[in-house]
């Protein structure tokens, strides 16, 4: 057993460091309100180092103090994403190592959803959350078919491109549309390819449930939040057999 | 005015080339934006004549009303003679009732000939001159209550972003903001608007990290702003995002509603938006034009260049956008107080020297562009979730921003990257800004850098670099008879990307002007 506590200066002192902001004007009683906080959140005692008012009824704290709890990191559970996460530069080289070629994605948004936001976000250079979209990553070729695009013309797109992984994105939910889109997709694929040859089917939206893939026919189901390097890293993960380097985070 | 002489060594006639460079590459695709227009010029000048709202399912009248006109006789003459032939002609009363009309299907357009075409014109050139009447009058108020209750207190102006996705949000976000110290403030629009080919309508209270500029959006946060700014005794600048498949539209709009700075990029959309790239200059010179008209500090993306390439290996490329940028403004008629052009602090931290190459790229861009704004932007790559780093490279950045001179200075978040900023970390930001230019802000009175020191020396470099890009550039003669930036965009020259002239969003919204080709807000904007 390692039970272990917060580390300021000496070993076992628990020491931790907060900041916060109250919505209350900065008084004596702001302060007190600062210090009854920390103490519930179990720092005892407690020591506001700094206050500071921060626009009009609110004031800013910085607030040091001990607190007892004990850790035991034998009994941490993690759920770890079953792919490594890799920088763009990792993904690129990857590819270049184990399919000699640039791995080509087709993307877009099927049936009537005129909503872009979500493909656009993972394909464009310009990406999302400050991670850049896959058209900036130079192994791969991305083909954005944008909205509206047909199940059919899916599929003919992506044979056309040779594509080795499809993205779909679905942000219309009406009537359960983005279920419906989905299955309807992966069953044309199904059909239009054997097995063995089927690119590999992905699909995003701020509606989907991560554990329906296997329910909705695809590969992989992301949600919201999903930056364009996870997806980047599950394809590279899923389509070049050379394990990677890096670790995930 | 005193004769500037230059503090990094820099040979005035390698300036003079560099513009003359510019001017060169420029210039062909100036030509090319005036032989063609795109539908949303032409919504725009359906906007200015006075025409917004939209159908029961969005979609706004001008979208419905322009489509119509191109259904019947094409984009290529330009929708106004058919669109106020038709008014003459008695179809309806107003532009309302014929954009209502014409989308229902009981409207036919036709190319007026003789007088009919004169008379058009001529009505045609009244209804848009109106709403260039109102963005002239927005200028106006714009002075007197700069005038009246005074302007930003001190250069650089602080700009802060507020983006809530909701509009009634944003306002009291905004109005705290502008308490707290802020000049100017940005309200970042939805994502993904840039590719729509619209401009959404009404007030709007839900958005994807941002909120949708519409023309009710504008009006909403110009008056509360007014509110605040006489609250304060300064004016607070408005600004939004004009970039993207409307950027007419939403220029027309920001004058009628006296929107102060406005993104405006003359490549971002085509590098980052794969927008088509003919699309893209024909809107930018007319959106341009408009600012000009409207008195509105356009801010330039160059920043964009550095997220996605490597700071200091792309640093000319700045250059040379700035420079592109500078010449399309200026030819578009904006005014060098009106160009806010763009730069960043971008480079990795972990490279020595890194401040030292940071401030010689800014010096540079303020020896290049002595009467710009310029626009300086905070790091936000290397900003890692590490807080306490993070906001020690703000406090440089903001340093550089203080020694060279920064006209507009968005405030760096310490949180960039963490979450969207809460309101202490803009007050921590605020005070870091503060701390800094009260410390150092005439700091610039003292520091020379070494004539051959490696400041000056990197400076050289970068617009040697960039010198020798433009020259690669006019030399680029890959397609015959192709206007040379579009060849070197095709082949990837900027920001890694490569966009033909053929492909991209909203192509095919672009048409090649008839002989016969008639828009009376060019004619207006282009008198002057």
């Amino acid at each position: 057993m390692n039970l272990i506590r917060p580390y300021g200066d000496t070993t076992g002192d628990g020491m931790v460091q907060l900041s916060f902001t109250l919505p209350i004007e900065h008084s004596k009683v702001a302060e007190g309100a600062a210090v009854q906080l920390a103490n519930k959140m179990g720092m005892d005692p407690a020591l506001v180092v700094h206050a500071k008012p921060m626009g009009e009824g609110f004031t800013f704290f910085v607030v040091y103090g001990r607190v007892n709890h004990l850790v035991d990191p034998s009994t941490v559970e993690v759920v770890e994403r079953d792919y490594p996460l890799l920088t763009p530069k990792e993904a690129n080289a990857a590819i270049k190592r184990s399919m000699r070629r640039r791995l080509v994605v087709v993307g877009g948004c099927i049936g009537t959803d005129a909503h872009t936001v979500g493909i656009d976000a993972i394909l464009n250079i310009k990406g999302f959350a400050g991670e850049k979209g896959l058209e900036y990553y130079r192994e791969l070729k991305v083909v954005n078919l944008g909205a509206q695009v047909s199940v059919p013309q899916l599929v003919e797109a992506a044979r056309e491109e040779k594509a080795d992984a499809v993205l779909v994105s679905q942000v219309v939910t009406q009537r359960d549309a983005h279920l419906l889109n989905t299955r309807e997709m992966s069953a044309a694929f199904r059909e239009a390819y054997p097995p063995a040859k089927r690119p590999l089917l992905v699909v995003g939206g701020p509606r989907f449930d991560e554990t329906m893939a296997g329910e909705l026919g695809v590969d992989r189901v992301f949600t919201r939040g999903t930056t364009p390097g996870e997806v980047a890293s599950f394809i590279v993960h899923r389509l070049t057999s050379t394990p990677t380097t890096k670790e995930a985070s | 005015m005193a004769k500037r002489t230059s503090q990094l060594g820099i040979d005035t006639a390698d300036v003079r080339r560099a513009r003359t460079l510019a001017r060169q590459v420029g210039k062909p695709i100036v030509d090319l934006a005036t032989q063609h227009t795109t539908v949303s010029v032409e919504r725009a000048t359906l906007r200015l004549a006075g025409l917004g709202g939209a159908d029961p399912d969005g979609t706004p009248w001008v979208n419905r009303l322009a489509d119509a006109v191109r259904a019947d006789v094409g984009l290529e003459h330009g929708v106004s003679l058919p669109v106020w032939d038709a008014l003459l002609r008695g179809e309806a009363d107003d532009l309302l009732t014929l954009a209502q009309k014409a989308a229902a299907g009981s409207v036919t357009f036709r190319i007026p000939e003789g007088r009919d075409a004169t008379r058009a014109t001529s009505a045609s050139r009244k209804a848009v001159g109106a709403g260039i009447k109102q963005i002239d009058r927005q200028r106006a108020s714009r002075e007197k209550m700069i005038a009246k209750i005074g302007d930003a207190p001190s250069k650089p102006w602080i700009y802060l972003i507020v983006a809530t996705g909701d509009i009634m949000e944003d306002i009291p976000q905004a109005q705290a903001a502008a308490r707290e110290g802020a000049d100017v403030i940005a309200v970042i629009r939805s994502t993904g608007q840039s590719l729509l080919d619209f401009v959404p309508e009404g007030a709007t209270r839900e958005g994807f990290a941002g909120t949708y500029a519409t023309q009710e959006n504008f009006r909403l946060m110009r008056a509360a702003l007014d509110e605040t700014s006489r609250e304060l005794g300064r004016y607070v600048r408005l600004t939004n995002y004009a970039s993207g498949l409307c950027m007419p539209e939403i220029a027309a709009l920001a004058g009628l509603e006296r929107l102060d700075m406005m993104l405006n990029d003359s490549m971002y959309g085509i590098l980052f938006r794969d927008i088509n790239p003919i699309r893209t200059f024909v809107d930018q010179r007319f959106s341009r034009q408009v600012h000009a008209r409207a008195g509105i500090i356009i801010n330039t993306g160059e920043d964009n260049y550095l997220t996605t390439a490597d700071a200091i290996e792309a640093a000319h490329t700045v250059t040379t956008s700035q420079l592109l940028n500078e010449y399309f403004a200026k030819e578009a008629g904006l005014e060098d107080w009106q160009l806010g052009l763009g730069h960043a602090f971008e480079i990795d931290p972990e490279v020595p020297d890194s401040f030292r190459l940071e401030l010689a790229h800014a010096m540079l861009a303020r020896e290049l562009f002595p009467d710009a704004p310029l626009k300086w932007m905070p790091p936000t790559r290397h900003m890692t979730g590490d807080i306490f780093k993070g906001y020690l490279l703000d406090g440089f950045f903001n340093l550089v921003g203080a020694l060279t001179g920064q006209g507009i200075l968005l405030v760096g978040m310490m949180t960039e990257a963490v979450v969207t900023p809460w309101i202490s970390d803009r007050d921590l930001a605020l005070q870091n800004v503060r701390y800094v230019m009260n410390a150092a802000g005439k700091l610039h009175e003292d520091f020379r850098p070494a004539p051959d020191g490696f400041i000056a020396n990197r400076a050289r470099e970068v617009l040697g670099e960039a010198v020798a890009l433009l020259e690669e550039i006019k030399d680029d003669r890959t397609v015959k008879g192709q206007p040379p930036l579009l060849s070197a965009i095709a082949d990837g020259t900027f920001g890694l990307m490569k966009r033909p002239p053929h492909k991209g969003r909203g192509l095919d919204g672009v048409a090649r002007k008839a002989s016969d080709y008639y828009n009376p807000a060019t004619e207006i904007l282009e008198a002057k």
